[in-house]
């Protein structure tokens, strides 16, 4: 796509993107540059002297249990949140699509855990599942269930993918209303002359044709999960207890932070990267229609 | 006002394509041209050319005698009236027609008259507070007009600018512009692809096809003179019969098996040759040796239209509905001479 | 369609939406409920479903006085943290990103689209995983616990340019080109015609970033190590103390509902221009 006419010269083009590609440069590539080049780095205690080591840092992080431990807590997390925010919020998209003139209704409430922040959203569920005083905990208890996620690790993990599912329902409730509601009503129509019942015009009708919709989801939801829970793990379980909740973007900057092992965080953030932008060339296939270029 | 001359202009764009490949003519003082052909004939090219708003590849475009090809479009003192009438859809229609003029540092006072009296012309003078989202298409079409008025331009571009009205307001807006032309009397170049629009509103008809000239003239010279079998079929409706067939001897042409009498001026004997013949300018003639055989009538209230075979070709007569029974199958014609139009059969130009 | 309407399949939908709508509430609801207890109330387990009388009391000593442990600072100084953080980044996204996209749309230049990937790439970097590098650029900038630290390193990002880029291709090329036989040069329809017609995107780039700049967490947490610096949402964070007799959790409440009610009011008011921002930035 090109403008059929545009204006001509260079210095005011050059004049209107120098703000954003200045910050680009110095607050993207500058430090994703240096990322890549202290992974392949070792350096001292002190940080004063740093060698070339190759791929040992690398290595070295998957000699450790621990990064094992954090891909297995990632991945865990990952499929359990997915699952669940995308399989709730499509039952409440499909009821509201259902309720006709009231969707508009139930989109207005149940869009707005989106606006939450991720660290306050952990915060709320901490509350109701905090084993000493936590409501819902209490309950747990007083049902034999010896509840306590600061020192069971299913329990914190269960607790953090009820906090991100919580939030994540709102964004996925409204794409897939979206799409439910941009299926043409005459192909319903035709299914039911073709004698479907509603249940098998749900599975042979709609959910093929919402397929796109479900599958920029997927990539979405995982993209949320590796890295806007952030705040969630921080504020709720701080990683523990004993690495259950380390996801791997939680390992990155704890490692980064505590040990001071710059070398290990900087190519554990190197694989990061490699996996949102695997992940982003997946949907690209959904930006491409944007970008047109 | 002023006349516009073009020298040999073309259009070629980075890819190679040439979208004008040669085209110069000159509009007289206060003429109105209408440049007419197909779409991608390259006539909005050339319109939008003659605004600036392409680059000239090469050639001479002159306004008034000036040479524009380097000149910015608001320096061309030209006026433009778009398809899609490209009003400013936050602007009410009393900025949409001053805004050119304010750009121009023209005094506040004088905007206000120029735009008063150009909303009196086109009738619009309770809309001016509105936007254009509140305007029918025609109300549109007349501000689009409008702010074109009210900058007293040397030149009016105007680039199709009734297609997107339905049939009856576009005849109308059609005698609208007509009339402005008269009474402002100012230079107009107006593209269209619709063949009854150039004939009703030019004094000038440039015919374009695939980037070049056609046919140049009056209304009347390009419909009874037309210069190539693309004009012929492009200018008048229905389109004219066009027949195979070849110079039987001075004075008549073979067609099938049958013989039709016309000018063949210096063409020789066994030239093949498209015989061009206007539906309306066949005559019937019972019993007559030139028969037409129908397969069906197509009755448009005024006029009927046979579509037929004449000679195994196909053949179209159009004729008032009570000369001849609707259900006839075979009908006798005969055509005057002068009526007949020959075409060379391989160059498609007139012999 | 003609089907059989039963009482059930004509109320289901509705019982079943308004139980989503419950749990979706409930956490909320809580927090509200615990912020307006004292803490004996909510220590020992026993909180009521309806609001306590403690309500101005919490919201008075939190908003002026903060906590008596971790962070003491008052919460409306975090307020106006993360007020300032917000509309910052919001602002500053749609100024820089709807000039590079007018540059990338209305001008050809040389390197065009070699500019336009080397911005679009930028998606593909998120803050977390360029973490500590950045950290260090902006502390070698001297903008540790400062606004403009804050901020700026946030605007710079593909989805605005894309957004304004997107927006601009639907925009009429006769719209140009009028302007252009009109007088207009680059800047005038810019500021004439360009902006005025970009309202709704600018509102919904708006809503969307306000959103995004307000529940920054990593970043903040990060380069803010003065607690006068520190926005709402990290404030919080503080206040969980995980041996949690220390936690005040009336206070921790109250904080919570005062972080989350400025974005869920902007969602909530604006939610046609919060949908079209979302749509249209995400997709």
């Amino acid at each position: 796509m090109e403008k059929r006419t545009v204006f001509s010269g260079y210095a005011i083009p050059l004049a209107l993107l120098a703000p954003q590609l200045l910050i680009t440069v110095i607050f993207f590539y500058l430090p994703a540059g240096q990322a890549i080049w202290q992974s392949f780095q070792l350096e001292d205690a002190f940080g004063t002297v740093s060698q070339f080591v190759g791929f040992e840092n690398y290595k070295l992080l998957f000699e450790r249990p621990e990064y094992f431990k954090a891909i297995g807590a990632t991945a865990v997390f990952s499929v359990l949140v997915g699952t669940l925010s995308l399989a709730l919020s499509l039952f409440l998209a499909v009821q509201a699509n259902k309720a006709l003139k009231g969707a508009s209704f139930y989109k207005t409430l149940l869009i707005w855990p989106y606006a939450v922040a991720p660290a306050i959203a952990g915060v709320l569920w901490l509350f109701l599942f905090q084993p000493s005083m936590g409501m819902v905990a209490r309950l747990l208890q007083q049902w034999g269930i010896p509840w306590d996620p600061l020192l069971n690790g299913n329990h914190a993990m269960i607790l953090v993918v009820l906090a991100a599912t919580w939030k994540q329902i709102s964004y996925n409730f409204l794409f897939f209303l979206a799409g439910l509601q941009s299926i043409p009503h005459s192909l319903i129509e035709a299914s039911a002359i073709d004698g479907a019942t509603p249940l098998r015009r749900f599975w042979t009708i709609i959910f093929p044709l919402l397929s796109p919709t479900t599958f920029y989801l997927i990539v979405v939801n995982v993209v949320y999960v590796f890295f806007d829970t952030f705040g969630i793990i921080d504020a709720v379980t701080h990683g523990g207890p004993a690495g259950a909740t380390t996801t791997l973007v939680f390992k990155v900057y704890n490692d980064g932070r505590s040990g001071g092992d710059l070398g290990s965080s900087a190519a554990q953030s190197v694989i990061l990267m490699v996996i949102v932008i695997a992940l982003t060339a997946i949907q690209f296939r959904y930006i491409e229609r944007k970008v047109n270029y | 006002m002023a006349d516009v001359t073009l020298k040999d202009i073309r259009k070629v764009y980075p890819g190679g394509f040439e979208a004008v490949k040669g085209i110069g003519f000159a509009i007289p003082d206060g003429g109105f041209c209408v440049l007419v052909g197909p779409s991608g004939c390259g006539k909005s090219t050339l319109l939008r050319m003659i605004a600036g708003l392409e680059r000239i590849s090469s050639g001479e475009c002159r306004i008034n005698g000036r040479l524009v090809n380097d000149v910015e479009p608001a320096d061309r003192d030209i006026a433009m009236v778009f398809q899609n009438y490209a009003l400013y859809p936050h602007m009410s229609v009393y900025d949409n027609m001053a805004y050119g003029l304010r750009n121009r540092k023209t005094p506040e006072d004088e905007i206000r008259r120029r735009v008063a009296d150009a909303a009196k012309i086109l009738a619009i003078e309770p809309l001016l507070e509105r936007r254009p989202r509140a305007l029918s298409g025609g109300q549109r079409q007349r501000v689009a007009m409008g702010r074109a008025i009210v900058r007293k331009p040397q030149v009016f571009l105007f680039d199709e600018p009734l297609s997107n009205l339905d049939a009856k307001l576009r005849v109308h807006m059609r005698v609208e512009i007509k009339k402005l032309h008269k009474s402002l009397g100012v230079t107009s170049i107006y593209v269209t692809h619709d063949q009854v629009e150039a004939m009703t509103l030019a004094d000038m008809i440039v015919v374009m096809n695939a980037g070049r000239i056609e046919q140049i003239g009056t209304p009347l010279e390009v419909y009874a003179r037309p210069e190539s079998t693309f004009v012929a079929t492009f200018i008048g409706s229905p389109a004219m019969n066009l027949l195979k067939g070849s110079v039987a001897d001075a004075g008549t042409v073979a067609v099938g098996g049958t013989r039709i009498s016309c000018e063949t001026g210096n063409a020789a004997t066994g030239t093949e040759v498209l015989v061009g013949i206007r539906p309306d300018e066949v005559a019937l003639k019972p019993g007559a040796p030139l028969t037409v055989d129908v397969t069906f009538a197509e009755e448009l209230g005024p006029s009927r239209l046979y579509h037929g075979t004449l000679g195994g070709q196909d053949m179209v007569i159009q004729v008032v509905p009570h000369a001849a029974d609707p259900a006839a199958t075979r009908l006798g014609i005969d055509i005057p001479a002068r009526a007949v139009h020959l075409f060379d059969a391989a160059s498609g130009r007139r012999l | 369609m003609v089907e059989k309407e039963t009482a059930f399949s004509k109320y289901m939908p509705h019982v079943v939406l308004l139980l989503g709508v419950l749990i979706i509430f409930l956490p909320v609801w809580l927090a509200f409920v615990a912020s307006t207890w004292d803490p004996a109330t909510i220590s020992n387990g026993k909180l009521p479903l309806t609001p306590g009388p403690y309500f101005i009391e919490n919201y008075k000593r939190i908003l002026f006085s903060g906590t008596s442990s971790s962070t003491r600072e008052p919460v409306w100084s975090m307020l106006g943290n993360s007020f300032i953080m917000a509309i910052g980044v919001a602002v500053g996204k749609i100024i820089i990103s709807i000039l590079s996209a007018f540059a990338l749309v209305y001008y050809k230049f040389p390197l065009r689209r070699t500019v336009f990937w080397f911005i679009f790439i930028t998606l593909m970097l998120p803050v977390e995983v360029r973490i500590f590098p950045t950290y260090k650029i902006v502390a070698d900038l001297g903008m540790l616990d400062t606004y403009h630290g804050l901020i700026i390193p946030l605007i710079a990002s593909a989805t605005g340019t894309l957004l304004f880029r997107q927006f601009f291709m639907t925009v009429p090329d006769e719209l140009l080109e009028a302007s252009k036989i009109d007088a207009a040069g680059p800047f005038r329809f810019f500021k004439d015609t360009l902006v005025p017609l970009s309202m709704t995107t600018i509102a919904a780039l708006f809503v969307i970033q306000f959103i995004y700049g307000w529940n920054q967490y990593l970043w903040p947490l990060l380069i803010t190590t003065k607690d006068s610096m520190q926005t709402i949402v990290i404030g919080i964070r503080k206040m969980i103390v995980t041996q949690d007799a220390l936690t005040e959790w009336q206070l921790a409440m109250a904080t919570a509902v005062l972080a989350l009610l400025p974005p869920v009011a902007v969602v909530i008011g604006m939610q046609k221009l919060f949908v079209k921002g979302l749509v249209e930035t995400e997709k």
